[in-house]
């Protein structure tokens, strides 16, 4: 097995991070600003496995299962709203919910 | 039973809560129950305490009942304490009893009236704020009572609301004392700051332990206290909301403005007088006071038309009395007229008021007259207060008192012959004013139709206090009459006694102010009885006129307080001080707009936002560390 140095797997984690980050902001659809959101997540995540794996201990991991869980219930909850949105508003443009505001 | 002291205050506060919380749903038998009962039950337990004080005193005379810590900040924690020696029992005394007697009266008196279970509740709050006044062990829980019946007289002078004089009598009232009431929580304010309590006994031990005689603190707190007592009691230059405060209905006048709550200066200098002792020149101060305000207000009274207002005037002239004899040392003389003074006062507040509403609202004494036939046993309880009032020799109790007062004037150590003249002139003119109501009222002809007659519930009072005008005298009867000084050597355990600086004999002076009396009662006969034109050619004069106005106090305050404060208050309609509230709050609904702009709706902006802030925030944490 090839020893990946770990400040290779952070910058990669980094970059994840900020492509995930860049997408929330620059996307106005809606469910492609979940997804991004689901790869800042996964950024965060994987920043954890590669700190356990450079310590050896098995924090980091059981700190991913906790992420990917709570992700999912996040990813329903965040479904639910966009399916609400989308009946009332006929649209997924996050734009046009400033509606809702007041 | 001198354990229950405690219930003495409750009692009627506890009837106050319950009128004033179920008021509106009782009838009118059931507030009468309850407004007098709790009075009536304070009064019992007030004659019990004092059989119990008698019998078993207690260490020195003096009993505190420690209930329950007030509040505590710092080195100052004080307690609400009651405290029982011989000059709070004589207060406590004439407070239940009279007050019972009054709320009687009351049940029959105000049937009439809307508002019944109001007039009972605020009587009710009255009469337990004035024994929290007379019991407290410290000068702030004093001032708690001392406020509180200042609220209640305010609340009963403006009774009948609907009319606006009687409500502006009531500010006037409550704005005047409150003059005396600020000079009072200073003086409080400087014997806190300069002895660390305001425990009455503490302090008055260690005063002058700690500070000299004549020095600057008991000079000026002694000074502040007498501002207060001088609010509170009518006396010059605060009097003139007395005579406006008789708006109130008539029980009002004779429990608050006559009986009690106007003699709690008196209380306050007697309760406080080793303060005044180490202050001689404001003692002196308070013995002139005292002169001139009896002089001042029996001139007035001799002009007034409404015979509730010629009480008024005799109230503040016979509180001139008792101020002099605080002034002059003669502790135990001022607390004997104050007591004889709230029977025969009362009385006649009752009997005016009995009068007043059988005339159907008639208060001007030339227009009753003749009522001696028509409503003899008003007539005979009145006669009875009237010769207490006018110091009848030998019958009457406020002879006995009135006596007391003009004997230390003249042989006291730290009196001299003038206060003696000017109380032999005060009782002159006490007896002319006294008997010119009683003329004028009850002989003559009958000038109008009497309506009706009091029921038992007010021919009780009446009666009880009568025979308390006439017989009251016995508790302290003079050296070489009698001599029982009953009353006298129980407040000497407490009060210190007078001395005479020089003998002369004692029933020569008593046979000089008892015909200077016999001599005004028969001058009122000469000039309203006989000649009936003396009233008429009197009234043209311009004195009669000055008298009338009460020597032109109010014109005088008008001028120097009232207008200006409306002129400036005219000339500052925009209130200038306003604008820069009005400024801070312009400045920041200016901010506010600018922030409104970022609430756009649109979540990019926000999740920009929330990054833009974290960047900040974690760039401040790595450049700081």
């Amino acid at each position: 097995m090839i020893d990946i140095p770990l400040q290779t797997g952070i910058m990669l984690s980094g970059i994840l991070f900020f492509m995930g980050f860049l997408g929330v902001l620059v996307r106005r659809n809606i469910i492609f600003m979940l997804m991004s959101v689901e790869i800042m997540l996964n950024a965060a995540g994987l920043a954890f496995v590669l700190a356990g794996s450079h310590w050896g201990e098995a924090d980091g991991q059981v700190m991913f299962i906790f992420i990917l869980t709570m992700a999912a219930a996040e990813v329903s909850v965040g479904l639910a709203l966009i399916l609400q949105l989308f009946k009332h508003f006929k649209s997924l443009d996050s734009d046009s919910f400033n509606k809702m505001r007041g | 039973m001198i354990q229950g002291l405690w219930l003495l205050p409750t009692l009627p506060l506890l009837g106050f809560l319950i009128l004033s919380l179920a008021g509106r749903r009782l009838n009118k038998k059931a507030v009468a129950y309850t407004g007098t009962l709790s009075v009536g039950l304070s009064a019992l337990f007030s004659l019990l305490v004092a059989f119990d004080f008698f019998l078993a005193a207690p260490q020195d005379y003096q009993y505190t009942q420690t209930l329950w810590e007030w509040f505590s900040a710092g080195n100052f924690s004080p307690k609400i304490s009651l405290y029982l020696d011989s000059l709070s029992l004589i207060f406590t005394l004439v407070i239940t009893l009279v007050g019972f007697f009054i709320h009687l009266y009351s049940t029959s008196f105000m049937k009439e009236e809307e508002g019944y279970a109001r007039f009972f509740a605020y009587m009710n709050l009255f009469v337990g704020s004035m024994l929290v006044l007379v019991l407290s062990e410290n000068l702030l829980f004093l001032y708690l009572g001392w406020e509180a019946v200042g609220l209640c007289s305010y609340l009963l002078i403006g009774f009948w609301y609907k009319d606006k004089a009687n409500g502006e009598a009531a500010q006037k009232a409550f704005i005047v004392t409150r003059v005396g009431d600020t000079l009072m929580a200073i003086g409080l304010f400087l014997i806190f700051h300069s002895l660390g309590t305001l425990n009455i006994q503490e302090v008055l031990t260690r005063l002058p332990a700690e500070y000299s005689e004549g020095s600057t603190l008991p000079l000026i707190a002694s000074l502040m206290l007498l501002g207060g007592a001088v609010g509170k009691s009518a006396q010059l230059p605060l009097q003139v909301w007395l005579p406006d405060a008789m708006a109130g209905p008539s029980p009002v006048s004779a429990l608050i403005h006559a009986a009690t709550m106007v003699t709690a200066g008196v209380y306050l200098i007697a309760r406080t007088y080793v303060i005044f002792e180490m202050a001689p020149l404001v003692q002196t101060l308070t013995a002139v006071i005292g002169a001139a305000t009896l002089l001042i207000a029996g001139f007035s009274a001799l002009t007034q038309s409404d015979i509730k207002r010629v009480l008024a005037y005799s109230t503040i002239s016979q509180i001139g009395y008792m101020f002099l004899a605080l002034g002059i040392g003669a502790w135990t003389g001022a607390v004997f007229h104050f007591m004889t003074h709230a029977f025969f006062k009362a009385l006649l507040f009752l009997g005016a008021g009995v009068i007043i509403i059988n005339l159907h609202h008639e208060h001007n004494m030339f227009k009753m007259g003749g009522l001696r036939k028509s409503m003899p046993f008003t007539f005979y309880t009145f006669l009875a207060g009237a010769a207490s009032l006018a110091a009848l020799p030998l019958l009457t109790a406020g002879f006995y008192s009135k006596d007391t007062i003009l004997w230390y004037a003249w042989a006291g150590e730290q009196s001299s012959s003038i206060f003696w003249i000017i109380g032999i002139i005060g009782s002159f003119i006490t007896a002319l004013y006294t008997f010119r109501m009683v003329f004028l009222t009850f002989y003559g002809e009958q000038k109008q139709k009497v309506y009706g007659q009091p029921g038992l519930s007010i021919k009780i009072p009446l009666a009880v206090l009568a025979v308390l005008s006439i017989i009251g005298g016995i508790a302290n009867l003079p050296e070489n009459f009698g001599n029982i000084q009953w009353l006298s050597h129980f407040l000497h355990h407490n009060l210190p006694e007078t001395h005479y600086s020089h003998a002369t004999s004692e029933t020569l002076m008593q046979t000089i102010s008892g015909i200077i009396v016999l001599l005004g009662i028969l001058t009122a006969y000469q000039l309203y009885l006989k000649s009936s034109s003396f009233a008429g050619r009197f009234r043209q004069t311009s004195i009669y006129q000055y008298w009338l106005s009460g020597w032109g106090f109010d014109y005088l305050y008008r001028a120097l307080f009232v207008n200006p404060a409306v002129w400036i208050a005219r000339i500052n309609k925009a209130d200038i001080l306003d604008y820069i509230n009005i400024g801070i709050a312009r400045l920041h609904a200016r901010w506010h707009g600018i922030f409104i702009k970022t609430q756009t709706g649109k979540l990019r902006w926000y999740a920009m936002g929330i990054a833009m802030g974290a960047i900040l925030a974690v760039g401040v944490l790595v450049f700081l560390n």
